[in-house]
């Protein structure tokens, strides 16, 4: 970060993505427009250049996926963002760079389904982004910034557990947390020690061995052998880098989950509740895979009951059951994305006291 | 007596048996490419991105750094590795039904934005792994696994040519079609293929070589045969000739 940036800045959330991206080392963007995430093609296409990188449109979100998977391959630092449908076209290259063992970064500022939907602020593809939208049992590191603040946050972390377990890496948005401006504070990139990239394709150089980086494996055993260890990895990685924010927990009764602009909206319903005395908290997984199931099942022990809130017809809450295991009662309450379907602050309250 | 050598294997081609087909044109074009690599002094920097098909294992016999693709994704897999590894040789390997179908996006908006790598086009008119099913390149009247009775212009459409089509754009510096049915169009594809990557490696052009080719299995026919067929009946729909070549002034003597 040079001397003359300013310590705090007013930006979109989409253009923190960029800032972040950039402070993280990435050099390499490849997109397709789509609303709403206009903004980080568009501020890419002018910043990267001046950072000695390259922005490239693609033809297509199928070949857009493919430049990223080629760049990874050669050891750079990319990305690319799209929105919803977008993401759905670039299923197939993700599973292609999880079986890759291939690093990088996919945003989605998600939007509306299914279908062309609509351009609101959504979580309807919590699903596609954690269960695995694309073929084959892979996992993918997915993290749900909730603030601006987040945004830059999260897109350099997400860089770097991308490189550290060779796997590709969503942030999942909305047009809510893309769209909004706040106050942030540029900070400059971690310091993390990563692996060495002793993997990627650069010609064989002065190496007398040939890299090969690929997903097929026909050979006896192989591809069995394959998977367990991509699975050891998604295994690390719930042992390692769980990351969730904790409101309210310490006496808490009734435990709100809520991730992403959901939770951005959640607590301040759960600021009301205290106002008048109802005890409760809320857990607010940063971290969508690897999924806070620990931290729920701890909480499980002590609060009565649970309350998913997503702006979903209930995604998420599959996996606050799972990791509750029926030991308490877990309510859902969501809106389907759409215009005018944002849920109010006093509408989750309400939710609050029939739940409690 | 001094022996000398006339004959024999390229160093970029590994020493390793062969799994194609008996009469299959894989390991000639492999040859190829690989005599290329070394008659350029490419080996040590190149990067080949393989496609999806038979073409796959292009890394188990060429001694060179090698990502695979998903199917038809290798121009743009290979625009993503070149743009990274700008000073580096790339080139594409890739089967009929990879470019010609499923990659058509991907081959055209590569070639259109004249990325600096070069796209080797095997064209054999059929899906070779799959069990020999339609191509967009099977020949009118061509039985295949999905054109019983054979293929139809009314239901399936007529044979694409990729050649001549990608000569359409601007981005392009080269695009010529050869085969390799016998020693004189061997040695012509072997001067194509050279061309192709001179004008990566000194102008960082984008170069195109289609190159017909068998496929006896799916073909139901024995190696004679197939070779027979390219001259026979593909060449008559694909005419062998370069359709744009930037540098006609010096080249393609």
């Amino acid at each position: 970060m040079s001397q003359s940036t300013p310590a705090r800045v007013f930006l979109k959330g989409n253009e923190a993505v960029c800032y972040g991206a950039i402070e993280a080392g990435c050099r390499y963007y490849f997109g397709y427009p789509i609303t709403p995430q206009s903004e980080i093609p568009a501020l890419m296409s002018s910043e990267l250049p001046k950072h000695g990188g390259q922005f490239l449109q693609a033809e297509s979100e199928v070949a857009s996926i493919n430049m990223l998977l080629g760049a990874s391959a050669c050891g750079a630092r990319a990305m690319t963002s799209s929105s919803s449908p977008g993401i759905s076209l670039k299923q197939e290259g993700i599973s292609y760079l999880a079986g890759s063992e291939l690093p990088g970064l996919i945003v989605n500022i998600s939007r509306s389904g299914p279908g062309l939907g609509g351009i609101d602020a959504s979580q309807a593809d919590y699903f596609q982004a954690v269960k695995g939208g694309g073929h084959g049992d892979y996992r993918m590191i997915v993290l749900a910034p909730h603030s601006v603040q987040e945004m830059y946050d999260l897109t350099m972390h997400a860089f770097d557990l991308s490189d550290r377990y060779r796997m590709p890496a969503m942030l999942l948005g909305d047009s809510l947390v893309g769209q909004m401006k706040e106050a942030i504070e540029l900070r400059p990139r971690p310091e993390v020690e990563l692996p060495a990239k002793d993997w990627i394709v650069t010609g064989k150089g002065e190496r007398s061995e040939q890299r090969i980086v690929k997903s097929l494996f026909l050979g006896d055993g192989e591809l069995e052998a394959h998977n367990r260890h991509l699975q050891a990895k998604a295994e690390a990685l719930r042992a390692n880098e769980v990351m969730a924010e904790e409101v309210a927990l310490d006496d808490a009764e009734l435990v709100l989950v809520a991730f992403g602009a959901a939770a951005r909206i959640a607590k301040t319903a759960v600021r009301m509740a205290r106002e008048t005395g109802l005890k409760v908290g809320m857990l607010r997984p940063i971290t969508l895979f690897p999924f806070p199931e620990r931290h729920l099942a701890r909480l499980a022990e002590t609060a009565r009951r649970f309350l998913c809130i997503e702006l979903n017809t209930g995604q998420m809450v599959e996996d606050v059951r799972l990791a509750v295991n029926g030991r308490r009662e877990v309510h859902f309450y969501g809106r389907p994305p759409g215009t005018g379907s944002l849920p109010t602050p006093e509408e989750l309250y309400e939710q609050i006291r029939e739940s409690y | 007596m001094t022996m000398q050598t006339v004959f024999e294997r390229p160093k970029s081609l590994k020493d390793v048996p062969s799994h194609f087909c008996p009469g299959c044109h894989h390991g000639l074009i492999h040859r190829l490419v690989a005599q290329n690599l070394d008659r350029l002094g490419l080996q040590q920097q190149t990067i080949g991105v393989a496609s999806v098909g038979c073409s796959v294992f292009l890394y188990a016999y060429l001694d060179v750094d090698v990502i695979e693709s998903p199917h038809g994704r290798a121009p743009a897999v290979a625009t993503g590795a070149k743009r990274v590894q700008s000073d580096k040789f790339v080139f594409t390997y890739q089967g009929d039904g990879d470019l010609a179908a499923i990659g058509t996006s991907e081959i055209i908006h590569a070639a259109n934005r004249g990325e600096a790598f070069s796209v080797l086009f095997v064209n054999n008119t059929t899906y070779g792994m799959t069990g020999g099913q339609m191509a967009p390149t099977t020949l009118l009247g061509q039985e295949s696994a999905t054109s019983p009775g054979g293929r139809s212009a009314e239901r399936d459409g007529h044979p694409i040519r990729m050649a001549e089509l990608l000569a359409q754009l601007d981005g392009v510096a080269y695009s010529t079609r050869v085969a390799v049915d016998n020693p004189q169009h061997v040695r012509q594809a072997d001067k194509a293929i050279e061309k192709a990557f001179r004008l990566q490696r000194d102008e960082g052009r984008f170069a195109f070589v289609e190159i017909l080719s068998t496929c006896p299995t799916n073909w139901g026919m024995d190696p004679r045969q197939a070779n027979a067929r390219v001259a026979e009946e593909m060449i008559p729909c694909f005419p062998l000739g370069t359709f744009k070549d930037t540098q006609s002034q010096e080249g393609n003597q």
